[in-house]
C-alpha cells in the first residue's frame, strides 16, 4: 500500500513561539488590509454564506410562484430575473468563493508553507468580489430590473432583447473573473514553490491536487468568460456582430465559446468537492485513501476531457451528426474517471472501523447523490434522448443533484471536518445530524420529483405551467422551502461555533485524521508552519 | 519574504501568459469558428464569393432545389422567391429571383444571410452571382427582383437529392438611409 501521502511531522507542535507574532491590528482595518491566509480564508467563506443566502433567498421567490399553476407573486420578467441572479449568485458567488476560502485556509496548512505566496494580490482577489456582487445585485433595483436571460446569457437574449443592465452585468463578471484568476494563480504559486522540504508531489493531500487542478482550469477559461461577456458587451453597445447574423456573426457561435467556458467550469465547482470527500472518508473509516495515485489521474483525466464535451449543451442545435457522435461519446468517457473516483471511495470506507459524524454523513450523502446527478448527466448524454430532454426540470434536477447534493454537500461536510480547526471549538454534533437529516430529506423532496415533471415536459425557467404538474410542483416548493430553513440550522452551527460555544477541540480533532493540519493546535494560530515542518515519508 | 516573493516571479508571470492568451483565444474562436464551418461545410454555411462557372453538366441525374425566403421582426419588407422549388442536372447554370417590397416609408438597406440544407451539401451550392453578397438598399415603398445565379457542383455526393437554400432577411445595422 502506499499511502505516502500520510505523513507525520517530527515536532507536532513548535509554535507557541508564534502567538509573540499576534500583533495585529482589530476591526474594520484588520479585515480590510489583512493579508494572512486564515483571515482571508475566513473573510471568503463568510461572503460565500452570505451570498448563499441571497442567491436561496431568490430561489425561494422562484419556488413560491411555481407553488401554484398561474401567476401568483411575481411577473414573468421578475421571475426571469430570478433564475438568472439565482444561478450567477450561486456559480459565482457562492461555490466559487467557498472553495477559495478553503483553499486559502487549508492548502498553506496541509502542505507546511507560512501563508499564502502572495498575500497582497491574496487580498485584492477578496476584495474584487464584494465590489463584483453589490455592481451585480444593484442591477435589482434599476429600471428594467437585472439581466434575464439565464446565467447562461445567450445571444440574442443578452445583446438585442437585453436592457442595459447588461452592461454592469458584464462589469461584474469581468471583475469575478479577474479575482478567480487572481485566486487560482495564487494557489498555484503557492503549491509550486511553498511545500515543505519533503512534502513531494505524489504526498499532497488531494484537496491540495485537487484543487492545482481546479486552479489550472480557472487560469485556462475564465479568460474565456470574460472574452465572450466582453463580445456581448461590444455587439449590444459597440455595433460588433459577434453573434448577430444580420452583421455576418452567428448566435450559435455564442453557446461555442460559452460552454467552452462552462463545461470546465462545472468541473471548477466539483473537483475542490472530490478532494474534501477524500479527506473525509479515509477519516472517518479509519483506513488510508484507496487507491490515491487513480485519484489524481481521475482527477487529471476529467480536467482534460472537461475541455472537449462542451457541445453537448448544445445537441439541438442542429450539429451534424458526426459531431453529435463526438461529443456524445466523449461526455460519456468523463463517467469513467468519475467513476473511478467514486468507487475508490466505496473501497475506501470498505471493512473500515466506520463512525458516522455528521461531516461523514454528508460525505456519505455526497457519494450516493452526486452518482445519481452522474448517472442523468449520462442519460442526458445520449444524444436522441437529449433531444427529449434538453430545456426541461430534467436538466435542472441534474444540475442540482451535482451542485447542490454534490458541490454544496461536499462543503458542508468539509465546514463540519475543519471548523474545530478554524475555531477550536467543537460542533452541536446533535444540531449537525439534525441539520443533516433535514437537509437530506428536503434535498430530495425539493429535486427528486423535478426528473419526473421534466421527463413529462414541464420546461425550465417558465414561471406558469400545464395543470397537471400542479401536484409535484406543490411538493417540490414544500421540499424547497423545507430545505431553505434547514439551512438556517447550519448557520446556527457555524455561529456557535464562531462565539466558541461548544467543547474544546484537541489538535487532532478526529481520531481517524491525518496531515499536517491535524498537528497545529486548535484552533489554528494565526500563523503556523514559520519554519517548515519536517515531513517524514509515509509507512 | 522579499526575495521569496522575487523567486514566484517567473512562475507568475507564466500563470499570467497563459490567462492572457486564454483571452485571445477566446477571440481567436471567432475566425476559426468561421474556418472551420466553412471547410467542413459545417452549419451550412456557403461560400460569400463569387464561384466560377460550371464545366460540365451531369445529366444522368436530376437535384431538386428548394427556396424559403423570411424576413427579421427588424426589417418591414416583403421577401418571396419567385418559385418555390426548382429541379435541375448538377452543372446546370440557373438564376432565380428573390422579390423584395419596402412596405414602410423609410428608405433602408436590407441583407440576406444564406443557409444550405443539408449542412453538408453547402460546399457543392456553388453562387456565381447573389443578392447575399452585397447590401440591398430600397426607397421608402420601392420594390426590385434581386437575382442568384447559381449551379450544383456535379461532384455533390449520391445521397443528396434535394437542396435547401434559404435566406434571412435583415435590417442592415443603423445604416439606414435618410432622405
Ligand atoms: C458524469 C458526468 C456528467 C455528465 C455525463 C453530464 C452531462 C450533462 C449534459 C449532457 C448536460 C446538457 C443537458 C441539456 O442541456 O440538455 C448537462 C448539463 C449540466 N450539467 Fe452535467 N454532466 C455531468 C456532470 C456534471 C457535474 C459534475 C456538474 C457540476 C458540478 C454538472 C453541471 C451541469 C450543469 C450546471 C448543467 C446545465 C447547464 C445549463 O443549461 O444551465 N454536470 N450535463
Ligand atoms: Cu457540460
Amino acid at each position: 500500500m502506499s499511502q505516502e501521502h500520510s505523513q507525520s511531522i517530527e515536532s507536532a507542535n513548535t509554535h507557541h513561539a508564534d502567538d509573540a507574532h499576534d500583533h495585529k491590528p482589530q476591526g474594520f482595518s484588520r479585515w480590510f488590509y489583512t493579508t494572512n491566509h486564515k483571515d482571508i480564508g475566513t473573510l471568503y467563506l463568510l461572503f460565500a454564506l452570505l451570498m448563499l443566502f441571497t442567491g436561496g433567498s431568490m430561489a425561494m421567490v422562484i419556488r413560491a410562484e411555481l407553488f401554484q399553476p398561474g401567476l401568483q407573486f411575481v411577473d414573468p420578467h421578475f421571475f426571469n430575473q430570478m433564475t438568472t441572479v439565482h444561478g450567477l449568485v450561486m456559480v459565482f458567488g457562492a461555490i466559487m468563493p467557498t472553495f477559495v476560502g478553503l483553499a486559502n485556509w487549508m492548502v498553506p496548512m496541509m502542505i507546511g508553507a507560512p501563508d499564502m505566496a502572495l498575500p497582497r494580490m491574496n487580498n485584492w482577489s477578496f476584495w474584487l468580489l464584494p465590489c463584483a456582487f453589490t455592481i451585480l445585485l444593484s442591477t435589482l433595483f434599476m429600471e428594467g430590473g437585472a439581466p434575464a436571460a439565464g446565467w447562461t446569457f445567450y445571444a440574442p437574449l443578452s445583446t438585442t432583447y437585453s436592457n442595459d443592465s447588461t452592461a454592469f452585468f458584464v462589469f461584474a463578471v469581468h471583475l469575478m473573473g479577474i479575482s478567480s484568476i487572481m485566486g487560482a494563480m495564487n494557489i498555484i504559486v503557492t503549491i509550486f514553490n511553498l511545500r515543505a522540504p519533503g512534502m513531494t508531489w505524489m504526498k499532497l493531500p488531494l484537496f491540495v491536487w485537487t484543487w492545482i487542478i481546479t486552479a489550472f482550469l480557472l487560469i485556462a477559461v475564465m479568460p474565456v468568460l470574460a472574452g465572450v461577456v466582453t463580445m456581448v458587451l461590444t455587439d449590444k453597445y459597440f455595433g460588433t456582430s459577434f453573434f448577430n447574423a444580420a452583421g455576418g456573426g452567428d448566435p450559435v457561435m455564442f453557446q461555442h465559446i460559452f460552454w467552452f467556458f462552462g463545461h470546465p467550469e462545472v468541473y471548477i465547482m466539483i473537483l475542490p468537492a472530490f478532494g474534501i470527500i477524500s479527506s473525509i472518508v479515509p477519516a472517518f473509516a479509519r483506513k488510508p485513501l484507496f487507491g490515491y495515485e487513480s485519484m489524481v489521474i481521475a482527477t487529471a483525466s476529467i480536467a482534460f476531457l472537461s475541455f472537449i464535451v462542451w457541445a453537448h449543451h448544445m445537441f439541438t442545435t442542429g450539429m451534424p451528426v458526426a459531431a453529435e457522435l463526438f461529443f456524445m461519446y466523449t461526455t460519456m468517457l468523463i463517467a469513467v474517471p468519475t467513476g473511478v473516483k467514486v468507487f475508490n471511495w466505496v473501497a475506501t470506507m470498505w471493512r473500515g472501523a466506520m463512525t458516522f459524524e455528521t461531516p461523514m454523513m454528508f460525505a456519505i450523502a455526497f457519494i450516493v447523490l452526486f452518482t445519481i446527478g452522474g448517472l442523468s448527466g449520462l442519460m442526458l448524454a445520449i444524444t436522441p434522448a437529449d433531444f427529449q430532454y434538453q430545456d426541461t426540470y430534467f436538466v435542472v434536477a441534474h444540475f442540482h443533484y451535482v451542485l447542490v447534493t454534490g458541490a454544496l454537500f461536499g462543503i458542508i461536510a468539509g465546514v463540519y471536518f475543519w471548523i474545530p480547526k478554524w475555531t477550536g471549538v467543537m460542533y452541536s454534533e446533535r444540531l449537525g445530524q439534525c441539520h443533516f437529516w433535514c437537509s437530506l430529506i428536503s434535498v430530495n423532496m425539493l429535486f427528486f420529483p423535478m426528473h419526473f415533471v421534466g421527463l413529462a415536459g414541464m420546461p425550465r425557467r417558465i414561471p406558469d405551467y400545464a395543470l397537471q404538474f400542479a401536484d409535484m410542483n406543490a411538493f417540490i416548493s414544500i421540499g424547497g422551502f423545507l430545505f431553505g430553513l434547514s439551512q438556517l440550522l447550519f448557520v446556527w452551527v457555524v455561529f456557535r461555533c464562531i462565539r466558541r460555544k461548544g467543547e474544546k477541540a484537541t489538535a487532532q480533532v478526529w481520531e481517524g485524521a491525518e496531515g499536517l493540519e491535524w498537528q497545529v493546535p486548535s484552533p489554528a494560530p494565526y500563523h503556523t508552519f514559520q519554519t517548515p515542518p519536517e515531513i517524514k515519508s509515509g509507512h | 519574504m522579499e526575495n521569496q516573493r522575487n523567486s514566484h516571479q517567473p512562475l507568475l508571470r507564466k500563470l499570467l501568459m497563459i490567462s492572457i492568451a486564454m483571452f485571445f483565444f477566446g477571440f481567436a474562436l471567432v475566425p476559426l469558428y468561421d474556418v472551420f464551418c466553412r471547410m467542413t461545410g459545417l452549419n451550412g454555411k456557403t461560400a460569400n464569393t463569387a464561384a466560377a462557372p460550371s464545366t460540365r453538366i451531369d445529366t444522368s441525374r436530376r437535384i431538386k432545389v428548394e427556396f424559403i425566403a423570411n424576413r427579421d421582426d427588424s426589417i418591414p419588407w416583403n421577401f418571396a422567391a419567385e418559385v418555390s422549388t426548382i429541379e435541375l442536372n448538377p452543372g446546370a447554370i440557373k438564376v432565380v429571383n428573390f422579390h423584395v417590397k419596402n412596405l414602410s416609408a423609410q428608405a433602408m438597406i436590407g441583407r440576406a444571410v444564406p443557409s444550405v440544407s443539408p449542412g453538408a451539401a453547402a460546399r457543392y451550392f456553388k453562387k456565381i452571382e447573389c443578392f447575399c453578397f452585397a447590401e440591398q438598399p430600397l426607397d421608402a415603398h420601392g420594390e426590385k427582383n434581386m437575382p442568384v445565379q447559381f449551379y450544383i457542383d456535379p461532384q455533390l455526393p449520391a445521397e443528396y437529392s434535394t437542396i435547401t437554400l434559404s435566406y434571412r432577411l435583415y435590417k442592415s445595422q443603423g445604416q439606414t438611409v435618410n432622405r
